[in-house]
């Protein structure tokens, strides 16, 4: 094993238990962003829709698609991905949200 | 001055057969390699398709933004009944999935063919409601463009709905293109991942996956479960915008 | 002049009996190939021939500007003029350039490898591209596009009756081409490189073409969306971007530009490493601040995400948002410049000889300089006010892309000509075309500055006739730059029958792929290396080129 080999990873084989758990975790919380959509929460809503919906696609990323057993490349490249996105989103946001400021 | 030019070990080179077996393709030195960049190839496309669906987040987070009273109101026009059973569906057939990629690790041939077929069903349930929900749109003259009718929500017929003024009720078609074009793109991800499935299906069939070589399989499901986080997200943002009884 | 060419003996050298090139015989082996170098000479065949497409297109945009009346094509010509040049150039050209001709060649050899990460998704990148350029080959003998190509709404989607649909086919094609090159690009990187190659090994051609792969990974899905949208808004008019249906062109813009902006260091970025590449091999100096170049590639790579909306200061993007993306852009200038300075140091005492690739990169390092300074003017809000749609916003376009990163890459394939070819060019002849084209581009795109800060707008074809002289020299630039560039056409397919046997390493270069055999096998390696010192080690070099003769194949 040189310096450039990278650590082999023990194909870590994920058993059904763990995804059953995931499985009831995911329809528990779409069940809970269906109810709670007809709560009146203010502005709180699409924060709590968002939060559960990232919470879901989370525990998807994590245990379905076996990052939580995968290298710290790959957190990385996941963690790239989505940051990537956020950039696209907030920095457009930002222009459309400080139009109505006025001119300083 | 030749191809020998830097020193090699050619004694650490000579690998037994069960290290080189005849999946292991020639510019790879080893199978756990193979595997892993096969995995890291599917990862980076997958953030492609984050960024692509990212463009029309995008647009959404806009419109929604500056057309807020429309949105609501095209929203609450989509069954959450079978928004909801829909997402039930697509994260049912990722649980499918994942099975499928434990039992071909596994080696079970019947446990694999199960999943995969379980798999295909629930995608193919999933299209199913989703035209019908279609079809609801166009008989309510929902689907933007020329036959878009604004009297839903100019003048609509639940009493807690809110009446829009006639200019923002247009805007109900933004709202709509966009249902459109976000669920349409995942539909289309997830008729082209249901095409892969019958393939995978019929490769099983004739005892594909068994030998350890479960790559395809992996990957394959990589691509599932990415298609099944695009619904997630876009089933609070479509369905759910505000359904809390109104006034 | 002093050279550090060493050629076999001519009298008895040969090319290597086997090689890639006639491993296998027949069309199907060359259409069907999974064999990186040989998708690199397709690249190369395509690329060059959508240049010269490109070129026409310059050519008859630069003749039209001759004179101040709009007396040579009528106005809807002349926009689908200078469209068709930049879409061309852009994404038919200049994004696949170095990475998918040279990077495709060489970095699996750089790293140690047997091929790239994944050989069939390269085949399918090359007929991706082949596919995308049929769709605007085909806008283009149907009339054409002529909407800038910056396929800018609501004139794309509302006001025009052109191709604008094929061609953006055409360019989301050719964008997933440009896609699956820069994932295979990371994963061989990341996980194909041989025993001993560590990152820090790594050349810093492997370091740029990374960095561009992230942009291409990334930033390219976004402008196949927007295409998508557009495309969508021309059809079904659903008004995402149409003011009167409470769409906002704006967002067309943002959209675009999200990629654009990137595009345009996905570009450059590959030409940086070709730079690293000649500049250490003619001054026979290991890069000077290794560790900085490489940081400041990922590092452009990066910021290159934050600055998009630099391009959209007068088009109604808030002053708080124009103002934070000028700042960004200021910041986004300091890993060019920290390369330009590293190139620099590394010349400094070295042994410096004059090379057709070294005169390409001087000529680089000075036209980037200038065209990278002149991005700091329009990255100034005040400034850009004045300049944008101006020709000095062309001026400094062309500076960096073709001042910059086409020197780039004509250094870049005369650099690695040997060892794809395993022949050398002559050296008379190219360093001939090199001036030509660096006195060629000072002369026509210098006066552009200067008619731009003076005030002419770009995309017309009428001008007030005081800007006559400046344009009739940049005319007479472009007619010496193209014979600049119509040179290798004469000499390089010459030279694959009549050039020089290469060997191995002609230029006394470090770097894997120079101390295999040229052409290579199709294999690269008999075995895999073990790489056992650090990049552009020259004391390695000459300790192992002692003792040897020079043999081939």
């Amino acid at each position: 094993m040189t310096a450039s080999t990278p650590v082999a990873h023990e194909h870590h084989v994920v058993g059904p238990k763990i995804y059953l758990t995931i499985l009831v975790a995911l329809l528990v919380l779409t069940a809970t962003t269906t109810g709670a959509a007809f709560i009146n929460m203010g502005v709180f809503s699409p924060i709590v829709a968002l939060g559960i919906a990232c919470l879901k696609a989370v525990l998807v990323i994590l245990f379905f698609m076996h990052i939580r057993y995968s290298s710290k490349v790959m957190m990385l490249t996941v963690g790239a991905g989505f940051f990537t996105f956020l950039v696209l989103i907030t920095m457009t946001l930002s222009d459309y949200i400080s139009r109505n400021w006025g001119l300083w | 001055m030749d191809s020998h030019a830097i020193a090699t070990e050619h004694g650490e080179h000579e690998l037994h057969d069960e290290e080189h077996p005849a999946y292991l393709r020639h510019h790879f030195v080893t199978v756990d390699q193979q595997r892993e960049t096969a995995s890291f190839g599917m990862w980076l496309f997958l953030l492609t398709e984050i960024m692509f669906f990212g463009g029309l987040f995008m647009a959404y987070l806009l419109y929604r933004n500056w057309y807020y009273d429309a949105f609501v109101a095209g929203s609450n026009t989509l069954g959450i009944a079978l928004g909801t059973t829909n997402t039930a569906v697509l994260i049912l057939s990722s649980f499918t999935m994942a099975m499928g990629v434990y039992s071909a690790e596994i080696r079970s041939r019947k446990g694999l063919l199960t999943s995969l077929s379980c798999t295909i069903l629930l995608g193919l349930v999933f299209l199913g409601i989703k035209s019908v929900e279609y079809h609801e749109k166009y008989v309510e003259h929902h689907i933007p463009g020329a036959s878009f009718s604004v009297e839903d929500f100019v003048h609509p017929s639940d009493k807690r709905d809110v009446p829009l003024a006639p200019d923002m009720a247009q805007h109900a078609q933004l709202f709509f293109f966009l249902y459109f074009a976000m669920t349409g793109m995942h539909a289309l991800h997830m008729i082209i991942g249901i095409s892969i499935l019958f393939v995978l299906l019929y490769q099983a069939y004739h005892g594909a996956y068994m030998n350890g070589h479960t790559s395809t399989i992996d990957n394959f499901g990589l691509y599932w479960h990415f298609v099944d986080i695009v619904w997630i997200f876009l089933f609070p943002l479509l369905y759910l915008i505000s359904r809390h009884p109104l006034k | 002049m002093s050279t550090i060419v060493t050629l076999p003996d001519q009298q008895d050298a040969r090319l290597p009996k086997l090689s890639y090139l006639n491993s296998e015989y027949g069309l199907k082996s060359w259409l069907l190939t999974g064999d990186h170098k040989r998708i690199a000479m397709l690249y190369l065949i395509s690329i060059t021939f959508f240049f010269f497409v490109g070129g026409a297109f310059a050519g008859l945009i630069r003749l039209e500007l001759l004179t101040p009346l709009p007396d040579l094509v009528a106005s809807d010509t002349y926009n689908k003029l200078f469209t068709m040049h930049g879409v061309i150039m852009i994404f038919l050209f200049l994004v696949p350039s170095v990475p998918a001709t040279v990077g495709n060649f060489v970095i699996p050899i750089m790293v140690g490898a047997k091929d790239l990460a994944f050989p069939k998704i390269n085949l399918l990148s090359w007929y991706l591209y082949v596919a995308g350029a049929c769709f605007l080959v085909f806008a283009l003998l149907n009339g054409g596009v002529d909407t800038g190509w910056t396929f800018t709404t609501p004139l794309s989607t509302h006001y025009l009756n052109t191709h604008v649909i094929t061609a953006a086919m055409g360019v989301f094609i050719a964008g997933f081409s440009s896609i699956f090159t820069g994932l295979n690009f990371i994963v061989t990187i990341h996980r194909m490189r041989c025993p001993g190659m560590t990152w820090f090994r790594l050349p810093l051609f492997c370091w740029s073409h990374y960095a561009a792969s992230i942009l291409m990974v990334l930033g390219t899905p976004v402008l196949a969306i927007t295409l998508v949208l557009v495309m969508l808004e021309r059809t079904i008019g659903i008004g995402v971007f149409d003011p009167t249906k409470g769409g906002d062109p704006l967002l067309f813009q943002h959209l675009f530009w999200f990629y654009s902006h990137p595009a345009v260091y996905i570009m450059i970025l590959p030409g940086m490493g070709v730079i690293s590449e000649v500049i250490s091999t003619f001054s026979r100096k290991r890069v000077f601040g290794y560790t900085a170049v490489a940081f400041s590639s990922v590092a452009i790579a990066v910021f290159g995400f934050f600055v998009w909306a630099h391009h959209m200061f007068i088009m109604g993007v808030s002053n708080y948002s124009a103002l934070v993306f000028s700042l960004l852009t200021m910041l986004v200038a300091v890993p060019s410049a920290i390369k330009i300075f590293n190139w620099a140091a590394t010349l400094y005492k070295g042994s410096i000889t004059f090379e057709t690739p070294m005169l390409y990169a001087f000529g680089f390092m000075g036209l980037f300089t200038i065209g990278g300074l002149t991005g700091v003017f329009l990255g100034s809000l005040g400034m850009d006010i004045h300049l944008t749609e101006t020709y000095f916003i062309v001026a400094h376009f062309h500076f960096v892309m073709v001042g910059g990163m086409l020197m780039a890459y004509l250094s870049g394939v005369h650099f690695w000509w040997p060892k794809m070819t395993g022949r050398m060019y002559p050296e008379s002849m190219s360093q001939l075309a090199a001036v030509t084209t660096f006195i060629g581009f000072i002369l026509t795109f210098f006066p552009q500055f200067i008619v731009g800060y003076l005030g002419m707008p770009r995309r017309y074809h009428a001008y007030p006739p005081e800007f006559q002289v400046l344009n009739v020299l940049s005319t007479a630039g472009a007619s010496v730059l193209g014979i600049g560039y119509l040179l290798p056409m004469l000499y390089m397919p010459w030279s694959l029958k009549y050039g020089k046997i290469a060997g191995s390493n002609p230029w006394q270069a470090t770097g894997l792929e120079w101390q295999i055999q040229s052409p290579p096998l199709t294999e690269n390696f008999v075995d895999i290396p073990i790489m056992d010192h650090e990049a552009y080690d020259y004391d390695w070099l000459a300790h192992k080129t002692e003792h040897e003769v020079t043999t081939v194949g």
